[in-house]
C-alpha cells in the first residue's frame, strides 16, 4: 500500500512540479494541464505501440507537452487573451488531438507492451526487490527532475523568470519582453506535466482522454498542501521538495478516500468533491494561519 | 538626446470621456541635462514620463532618441537606454528574492540565458558598490527584500539603475512614497550619482523648493502642456515665490497644489 502511495505520488509530483512552475512562480493559473496531462499519456503509448525507444517515446511526448504549453502563451499573449481563458481554450483543443494521436479511440491499452517501466523492472528484477523497483525508479527520476528545475531556476535566466511573476514591471525595466519568459515558463511547465502523463500511462497500462480531468486540482491540492505543511521558504530546492511531499501526501489522503471511504458510504464518485473541498479547506487554514501571523506581529509592535 | 515632436496624448478618443492628456508637446532634452518638472494633479507629468519610457504611444507627433525615431519602440526595448524609477519603491525589485539575486537580474539589462553568474567575484562587486548607500545593506546580501523598508528598496533600485549605464533616467516621484527622513537620504543618493556618473535625468516631484534646489532645468507643467521652461542662471534665480507669480502671470489663476505650498 505504501509503496503504491509513493510511486503514485511521485508519478504525479512531477505535475505537480509543473503546476507549481505556473501557479506559485510565474504567477499564470495554467489550465492547459488537463489537456497536455493526457498528451502525454497519448504520445508515449502511441511511441510504444510503433516500436519506438522508450527514452525516445519520453522526449516526444516531453516536447508535445512544451509546444501545448507554448500554443497557451501564444493566445494569451498575442491575442491578449486572459491567462485563464487562454488555457481553457488550448486543453479544449488537446482533448479532440489527444483523440487522433490515440487513432480515433479514447482509451488505449498498453498492459501487453514493452513499455520503458517494463524495461526498467526487467533490469533490475534480482537486484532489487520486485515491490521496491517502481518506487526507486520512480524516486531516482523525481529526484533528477526535481534537480534539474532547481538549477534551472538559480542561472540568470530562471531567475528572470522568478522575477517576473513577483514583478512584471521590473522585468520589462530590465529591458527583457516578459512574453518570451512566459513563454518559456509555460512550456517548461507542460513539458513536465506531459512526462508525468507519460509515466502514468506505462504505470496504469493505458491512455485515455479522460485521465486529465481534474489534474490541475489535484496539482495544486498538491502544492498547497506542500506549503502548508512545511515552513515558508524562497529557496527554490525547499519549494520544489515540498512540491514532491505534497504530491505524496495528497495521494495518500485519496487512497485513504478510494479503499476506506466506504465507511462513511462515500465513493470513487466523491472523489473530485474531496479534492475541492481540501483545497478549500487548505485555503481556509492558510487565511487564518496569516491573520493569526498579523495580529501576533501587531502586538509585537505594540 | 531624447527628442518629442508636437506629440499629443488623447485618451479615449472620440468617446463621451475624453482626455486630452498631452497637447502638442515639444521637448528637447539635451546631453547632460538634469531637468525637474513640477506640476499640479492631472497636469501631465506622468503621461509625459511614459510617452519617454514607451508604455503609451502618442496619438500624434514622434519620438526621437539620438535621431532614431523610436515611436514606436516597445518599452522593454527602451528600457536598455531608459531607466525609470516609479513613486512605488516596490516596483523596482522582486520582493521574494534575495539581495544579490535582485542585483545580478538588474545588474546587465537584456535577455539573459542559461548561466549562473551570481558567484563570489560578482558578490564582491556588489558589496563595494553596496557600501556607497551607508545603508549596512552589504550585510544583509542573503535576505528577501521584503525585509527592507521602502526606502532601502528605493535607494537600492537607484544604485542598480545607475550601474546599468542608462542614457537617460526618469525619476517619477520616487521619494513622495518614503518617509520624510529616507526620501531626504535619497533624493541626496539621486544628486550625488547624477552628477557623478553625468546622467542625464528627468525628475518628477511635487515639491517646489527640491525643484529649484535640483537641476540645471525646470519645466513647468499644466493641464497637458509644457507652460514654462527654464534653464541656466534663470533657474538659479528662481524662488517658490516667483513661480507662484509666474505661473498665476501664464494662466489667470492660483497654483492650486497645496501639497507644493506646503512642503517647503
Amino acid at each position: 500500500m505504501i509503496e503504491g502511495i509513493l510511486v503514485e505520488g511521485l508519478i504525479y509530483g512531477i505535475m505537480v512540479l509543473g503546476v507549481f512552475i505556473t501557479f506559485r512562480v510565474l504567477d499564470f493559473p495554467d489550465l492547459t494541464v488537463d489537456g497536455s496531462f493526457p498528451l502525454g499519456a497519448a504520445l508515449m503509448v502511441q511511441g510504444i505501440l510503433m516500436g519506438l525507444n522508450g527514452w525516445l517515446a519520453l522526449l516526444i511526448a516531453f516536447i508535445g507537452g512544451v509546444i501545448a504549453g507554448i500554443i497557451t502563451a501564444l493566445i494569451h499573449n498575442q491575442l491578449k487573451v486572459p491567462n485563464l481563458l487562454a488555457g481553457i481554450l488550448t486543453m479544449t483543443m488537446l482533448y479532440s488531438i489527444n483523440i487522433r494521436i490515440l487513432g480515433n479511440r479514447a482509451n488505449v491499452p498498453v498492459l501487453d507492451q514493452k513499455t520503458l517501466l517494463s524495461d526498467i523492472s526487467g533490469r533490475l528484477s534480482g537486484i532489487v526487490p520486485d515491490d521496491y523497483i517502481q518506487l526507486l525508479f520512480f524516486v531516482v527520476v523525481a529526484l533528477v527532475i526535481k534537480l534539474l528545475i532547481d538549477l534551472f531556476f538559480r542561472t540568470d535566466l530562471g531567475m528572470t523568470i522568478g522575477a517576473m511573476g513577483n514583478n512584471e514591471q521590473m522585468i520589462v525595466s530590465q529591458g527583457i519582453n516578459p512574453k518570451t519568459l512566459k513563454t518559456i515558463g509555460l512550456g517548461l511547465s507542460n513539458g513536465l506535466v506531459a512526462v508525468s502523463g507519460a509515466f502514468a500511462a506505462q504505470y496504469l497500462g493505458f491512455a485515455d482522454v479522460g485521465l486529465g480531468q481534474g489534474i490541475i486540482i489535484s496539482g495544486l491540492a498538491s502544492v498547497m498542501i506542500g506549503e502548508f505543511l512545511i515552513m515558508k521558504s524562497n529557496r527554490i530546492g525547499v519549494l520544489t521538495l515540498c512540491a514532491l511531499a505534497g504530491s505524496i501526501l495528497f495521494h495518500a489522503v485519496m487512497y485513504v478516500g478510494r479503499y476506506y471511504g466506504y465507511v462513511i458510504q462515500m465513493t470513487p464518485n466523491d472523489l473530485n468533491l474531496i479534492k475541492g473541498l481540501l483545497i478549500i479547506v487548505l485555503l481556509v487554514l492558510t487565511q487564518s494561519k496569516k491573520l493569526k501571523m498579523a495580529t501576533f506581529k501587531a502586538m509585537v509592535q505594540k | 538626446m531624447i527628442a518629442i515632436k508636437n506629440a499629443s496624448v488623447i485618451f479615449n478618443q472620440s468617446t463621451i470621456n475624453e482626455n486630452q492628456a498631452l497637447r502638442d508637446i515639444n521637448l528637447n532634452v539635451k546631453e547632460g541635462d538634469f531637468i525637474t518638472i513640477i506640476g499640479s494633479n492631472g497636469a501631465g507629468k506622468s503621461t509625459l514620463f511614459n510617452l519617454i519610457a514607451g508604455t503609451i504611444i502618442p496619438t500624434v507627433g514622434s519620438i526621437h532618441a539620438n535621431g532614431r525615431n523610436i515611436t514606436r519602440e516597445p518599452e522593454f526595448k527602451r528600457a536598455g537606454y531608459i531607466g525609470r524609477i516609479f513613486q512605488n519603491p516596490l516596483l523596482g525589485t522582486a520582493s521574494n528574492m534575495s539581495l544579490e539575486d535582485n542585483m545580478m537580474i538588474t545588474y546587465r539589462k537584456g535577455f539573459k540565458w542559461l548561466k549562473r553568474s551570481l558567484n563570489n567575484k560578482m558578490r564582491e562587486y556588489f558589496r563595494s558598490e553596496l557600501i556607497q548607500l551607508k545603508m549596512g545593506l552589504e550585510q544583509r546580501m542573503k535576505e528577501n527584500l521584503v525585509m527592507f523598508s521602502g526606502g532601502q528598496r528605493q535607494a537600492l533600485t537607484l544604485l542598480m539603475m545607475v550601474l546599468s549605464k542608462p542614457s537617460l533616467i526618469l525619476l517619477d516621484e520616487h521619494t513622495a512614497a518614503l518617509d520624510p527622513k529616507n526620501a531626504e537620504i535619497v533624493l541626496e543618493l539621486t544628486d550625488k550619482f547624477i552628477t557623478e556618473y553625468k546622467l542625464t535625468s528627468m525628475m518628477i516631484t511635487h515639491n517646489m523648493s527640491h525643484a529649484i534646489e535640483y537641476g540645471n532645468r525646470l519645466l513647468m507643467m499644466d493641464q497637458g502642456e509644457i507652460i514654462f521652461d527654464v534653464s541656466g542662471d534663470a533657474k538659479k534665480e528662481l524662488t517658490v515665490e516667483k513661480l507662484i507669480e509666474k505661473f498665476h502671470e501664464l494662466r489667470h489663476r492660483g497654483f492650486e497644489n497645496d501639497r507644493a505650498l506646503l512642503s517647503e
